[in-house]
């Protein structure tokens, strides 16, 4: 489903993908770990589309289409979901009326009959209570107010509504207690299915203890070392990054996996 | 050029040999303002003598006065000699004879802005009987009112039917000498509605849609005078989202309200006159004077209005707390795109006891647009227990458009409590992305968020008038992303 090929990407001049190879096909989910700086989240923002990065190289194919070239509402309308690390507030839009927005954007592009006040509500309700959030935030503006955790499975809860063909999660566990990460997990392994793919984006091994990976890689200075399997996560919480990168700074001091 | 106008260029450089009572029969007077003039309008009217002095002494102290240059907009000086007074309105026989004959790009607007259908015609200049029956839905309507007493119909109309009550009430809140453009409109106003709820009487509908129709004939120096008596309630809707075009650049209205004990006024305006070009070229100028007063206790005016027309907008809808216990309210959505310039705010002046105001006001900068809040709250010495809020919010699309704030605050009274909080902000590239990466174009994005930010305002609205609202700030957007 997704190609990646010699991918390198610069932003402001300074080089921060330095050739990415990468394949990911229907039904696996893929862990991307590595340090802070390494690029992981440059690279989930150049597959979603943000502006701000020049592509210097490489070509990224989606579905057989050239992804780079389509813009992010398009590729967004063709099942690409980004669950943001630092998501967005938006004063005076409420949870819902964006909701309602985005998957009738997605199901007009599918060609698809837009779901109705009546039915978008009662499915939307039943998300809620999955995510195990309180419905009232439906009514809320966008994220306004929203602790660390809620944010996130506010982004969870809005990937559920929008059945992403391609799901990015960018440190989806950043920030989360036990108990909200279980709930997002819950949430991700939810969507699990024959004809989706993910790319999990975490610094941590922990996530993976409840979203079980098919495939993990390792980014560092903008390129993939290493890739296995989810073995793979165990043994860097054992070593740190410092074991594949080599690099004394990566080296983690007492307290820093959690 | 018309027949109409060769014969007026003829006429004046006859040097008005045919006389007055030539020119009373013609639809259109001659250029220029006079004392003459100012008696034309009248006789034409057919107006009691009383209303004629009224007029020529609100004309007097108009020659006495300069036009204000306060304000922060910027427009070549307007040649006052250089206006037509008077035109009859105009004929249904010349207008297109289907929508079939109309612009295309108008009828797109109606259709982008939700307009129904048989409205499109109307706006459009359609014949109104090959169309659509107007005369039964007016009869309906006035049926309906004046079961329960109301009174509502033209101003013109209202001087001759109900003289008293003009009398009464006629400049009490804005004064001919309050300004230059209220003097100008006490001397010259064509005409625009009059309203009188009787006490106790709640108005049973929204005066609007027989309005809406009605609208392109009041001229550009409308006068409307609402009065509520004790006890009633009436929501009143000006203007519309179609957007108006008028061969008259300036238009200098004046609006006045009076809140008798217990009365409350609810006055909605929805404004899309012609900006003027993408060079702010020929645009309207709404110079408008508007103040309500509560003049009995527990007295109530609301005023909510959405501007996204008009080359220059400069009017401030205020309300005269008189009245213990009284309340006035002002939100308002101001956008100015492209070449466009506002200023606009609101004079809450506390006077009874217990008075309390509340100010919400939404400014919206794009293109090259100037926009600027200019609020005074005014609490006299009597005001004891005074209380205000205002909130000021200013959203900047782009990088070439300006906001500001002028708020003035005078309190002479220890006890009043008054509020003040201004923001201003961008749409931020996090929000914008965010917005598309769930599937929204980036102007669908922009609307969205700007109608998140007027969501408090728009609120306020009688429901129609809002959902039109909405799609009207959509239009008024476009060309503004990327």
């Amino acid at each position: 489903m997704l190609h990646i090929k010699d991918l390198t990407a610069e932003v402001d001049g300074k080089p921060i993908l330095k050739g990415i190879h990468l394949t990911v096909n229907a039904g696996e989910i893929h862990a991307v770990m590595g340090p802070n700086g390494s690029g992981k989240s440059t690279l989930a923002s150049i597959l979603a589309g943000r502006d701000g990065y020049e592509i210097t190289g490489g070509s990224v194919m989606y579905q057989g289409k050239d992804l780079l070239d389509m813009p992010a509402e398009d590729r967004a309308r063709d099942g690409v979901f980004l669950a943001f690390q630092y998501p967005v507030e938006i004063p005076g839009v409420s949870n819902i009326y964006l909701l309602k927005a985005a998957v009738n954007a997605r199901r007009r592009h599918q060609g698809l009959q837009e779901l109705d006040a009546m039915d978008f509500l009662s499915l939307v309700k039943e998300k809620v209570r999955f995510m195990e959030m309180d419905e009232k935030m439906l009514y809320r503006a966008v994220n306004e107010g929203f602790s660390g955790g809620e944010k996130k499975r506010n982004e969870i809860l809005q990937m559920i509504m929008l059945e992403p063909t391609l799901a990015l999660l960018d440190e989806t566990d950043s920030g989360l207690d036990i108990d909200a990460l279980k709930v997002v997990s819950k949430g991700v392994n939810s969507l699990r299915s024959p004809n989706r793919a993910m790319i999990l984006v975490t610094h941590y091994q922990r996530l993976l203890d409840y979203i079980t990976p098919d495939y993990v890689h390792v980014l560092s200075a903008g390129r993939i070392i290493k890739s296995g399997g989810p073995e793979l996560a165990l043994e860097l919480e054992r070593q740190g990054y410092a074991w594949l990168t080599g690099d004394q700074k990566d080296v983690p001091s007492k307290g820093a996996v959690q | 050029m018309s027949e109409a106008q060769s014969t007026i260029d003829e006429m004046i450089s006859k040097d008005y040999e045919h006389g007055f009572e030539t020119l009373l029969e013609m639809d259109v007077i001659p250029r220029g303002l006079s004392e003459d003039v100012v008696r034309l309008i009248s006789a034409k009217k057919n107006e009691p003598e009383w209303l004629l002095d009224w007029r020529l002494a609100a004309y007097r102290h108009w020659l006495t006065l300069t036009p204000p240059e306060w304000a922060n907009v910027h427009y070549p000086a307007i040649d006052y000699q250089d206006m037509i007074y008077y035109a009859a309105p105009k004929s249904q026989k010349d207008g297109p004879k289907s929508l079939d004959e109309v612009d295309p790009e108008l009828l797109k607007t109606y259709e982008k802005l939700g307009i129904p259908l048989h409205e499109r015609a109307i706006l459009a200049g359609v014949a109104v009987d090959a169309v659509f029956d107007s005369v039964s839905v007016a009869t309906t309507f006035k049926d309906k009112l004046s079961e329960v007493g109301i009174v509502f119909c033209s101003f013109s109309e209202a001087v001759h039917t109900h003289p008293e009550l003009i009398k009464q009430y006629l400049g009490s809140v804005v004064p001919v000498g309050d300004n230059f453009y209220a003097a100008l409109n006490s001397a010259v106003f064509s005409d625009g509605s009059f309203c009188y709820i009787p006490p106790g009487v709640r108005c049973p509908m929204e005066l609007s849609t027989y309005f809406r129709i009605n609208a392109k004939n009041t001229g550009q120096f409308e006068r409307t005078l609402i009065v509520a008596d004790e006890g009633a309630y009436v929501s009143y809707l000006e203007g519309c989202t179609a957007p108006m075009r008028d061969e008259n650049q300036l238009h200098a209205a004046v609006v006045e309200l009076v809140a008798m004990k217990k009365a409350q006024i609810k006055y909605s305006t929805v404004q899309n006159w012609y900006p003027g070009d993408k060079d702010g070229k020929g645009g309207i100028y709404n110079f408008v004077t508007k103040r309500g007063e509560c003049r009995g206790d527990h007295a109530k005016i609301s005023w909510t209005q959405v501007e996204t027309g008009s080359a220059i907008t400069w009017k401030y809808p205020s309300v005269v707390l008189k009245g213990d216990h009284s309340v006035g309210e002002f939100y308002s959505v101001a956008l100015t795109n492209h070449r466009q310039q506002a200023d606009t705010g609101t004079k809450m002046i506390h006077i009874g006891r217990n008075t309390k105001s509340t100010v919400v006001s939404k400014g919206i900068s794009a293109g090259f647009g100037q926009q600027a809040y200019r609020g005074l709250v005014r609490v006299a010495k009597s005001a004891v227990g005074a209380r205000n809020y205002t909130q000021c919010d200013s959203l900047l699309l782009g990088d070439q458009c300006q906001a500001h704030t002028f708020p003035y605050i005078e309190v002479k009274q220890s006890t009043a409590t008054v509020e003040h909080e201004a923001s201003t902000s961008r749409i931020s590239e996090d929000q914008m992305f965010f917005c598309r990466q769930r599937g929204l174009s980036p102007e669908d994005a922009v609307s969205m968020i700007v109608n998140g930010f007027c969501k408090e305002v728009f609120k306020e609205l009688p429901m129609e008038f809002a959902v039109e609202a909405q799609k009207l700030l959509g239009v008024s957007l476009e060309g503004s992303v990327g």
